[in-house]
């Protein structure tokens, strides 16, 4: 029988691989992207889990917004992406220092 | 113990989930690893659907997998991504990293283990009848009790169409444009002179064969 347990280790573990991918990639900024989307999936089912254990349905208008959200972050990442690329010629984040941060 | 087709569905469909995100994070080509984020969605969603999350399991297909991981693959493929360069590094980070996730899954199991999730005090919930729609369900609390943050969502997401816009569109000086309100504002007069002429005597024998 499956437990709420099943799938919140699910997600924990969901969340660490793209915890490690983050530090993996460090530098290639569109697969950190994608971690950061793997993270938001992982918090997603722990939402819809508990939403559906629960029986409450607030978690997955919740998990809604997290898709709004998570468009939006794409979407906008995405753009700057492009821009950075147009005038640097490249996406590694070693050479993104212009700002000297 | 009887082991239920639930059962083998979760387990097959977090196998796949695990896998395509490990995927994703090791595989050396961008491309390749948008593909298996594709899969990771995918399965996500057939997990959601043993969760009677029918709705959002659609949505995370139609506007993950059909939108944002379109818009993924064409940044990926419209940028020259020196491959060699973006792996340096792979291997110096994977032990800490490995470290951090091993820690970070020991602890999360060992929280999660903890009675309040356990089946006996959360037991899985008989599941709705046939008739039952999961849309009308959160189409009714979303646009009653969350009607005001589903506007804001409304207005993030228009942020985001403007904010994409603006930042990638340019203008090159060198290419002429059309100028709409130039166009629109143009009058007759200013194109066009009606010059008053004398009008000439008709050639006799062509309106002679033209009245016959």
């Amino acid at each position: 029988m499956i437990s709420l347990t099943h799938y919140l280790v699910l997600a924990a573990v969901l969340f660490s691989i793209a915890v490690v991918g983050i530090f993996l990639n460090r530098k290639n900024v569109v697969i950190l992207l994608m971690a950061i989307e793997l993270l938001l999936l992982a918090v997603n089912i722990n939402f819809v889990a508990f939403s559906h254990y629960l029986q409450d349905i607030a978690g997955q208008v919740f998990v809604f917004f997290i898709l709004t959200v998570a468009a939006a972050e794409a979407a906008i990442g995405l753009a700057i992406l492009i821009v950075l690329f147009r005038n640097r010629h490249t996406i590694n984040v070693e050479d993104l220092n212009r700002l000297s941060g | 113990m009887t082991f239920s087709f639930l059962d083998f569905a979760f387990y097959a469909f977090a196998a796949i989930l695990i896998f395509a995100a490990l995927m994703v994070v090791t595989v050396r080509n961008p491309v390749k690893a948008a593909l298996f984020l594709v899969l990771a969605f995918f399965s996500a969603a057939c997990i959601w659907i043993t969760l009677e999350a029918e709705f959002l399991a659609i949505v995370l297909v139609l506007v993950y997998v059909g939108a944002v991981m379109v818009l993924f693959l064409f940044v990926v493929m419209m940028l020259d991504i020196n491959l060699v360069q973006m792996r340096e590094g792979f291997g110096k980070y994977l032990p800490v990293g490995g470290f951090v996730a091993l820690l970070l899954v020991a602890e999360l199991i060992i929280i999660l283990n903890a009675k309040v999730f356990s089946p006996e005090s959360m037991p899985r919930p008989v599941g709705q009848p046939a008739d039952y729609s999961n849309t009308q369900q959160l189409g009714e609390i979303l646009y009653t009790q969350y009607a005001y943050p589903f506007e804001i969502a409304a207005i993030i997401l228009l942020v985001a169409i403007i904010a994409a816009i603006s930042l990638t569109l340019r203008r090159r000086p060198q290419t002429r444009y059309q100028k709409p309100a130039k166009q629109i504002s143009a009058r007759k007069e200013d194109r066009l002179r009606v010059v008053s002429m004398k009008s000439e005597k008709p050639d006799p024998d062509a309106a002679g064969a033209g009245s016959e």
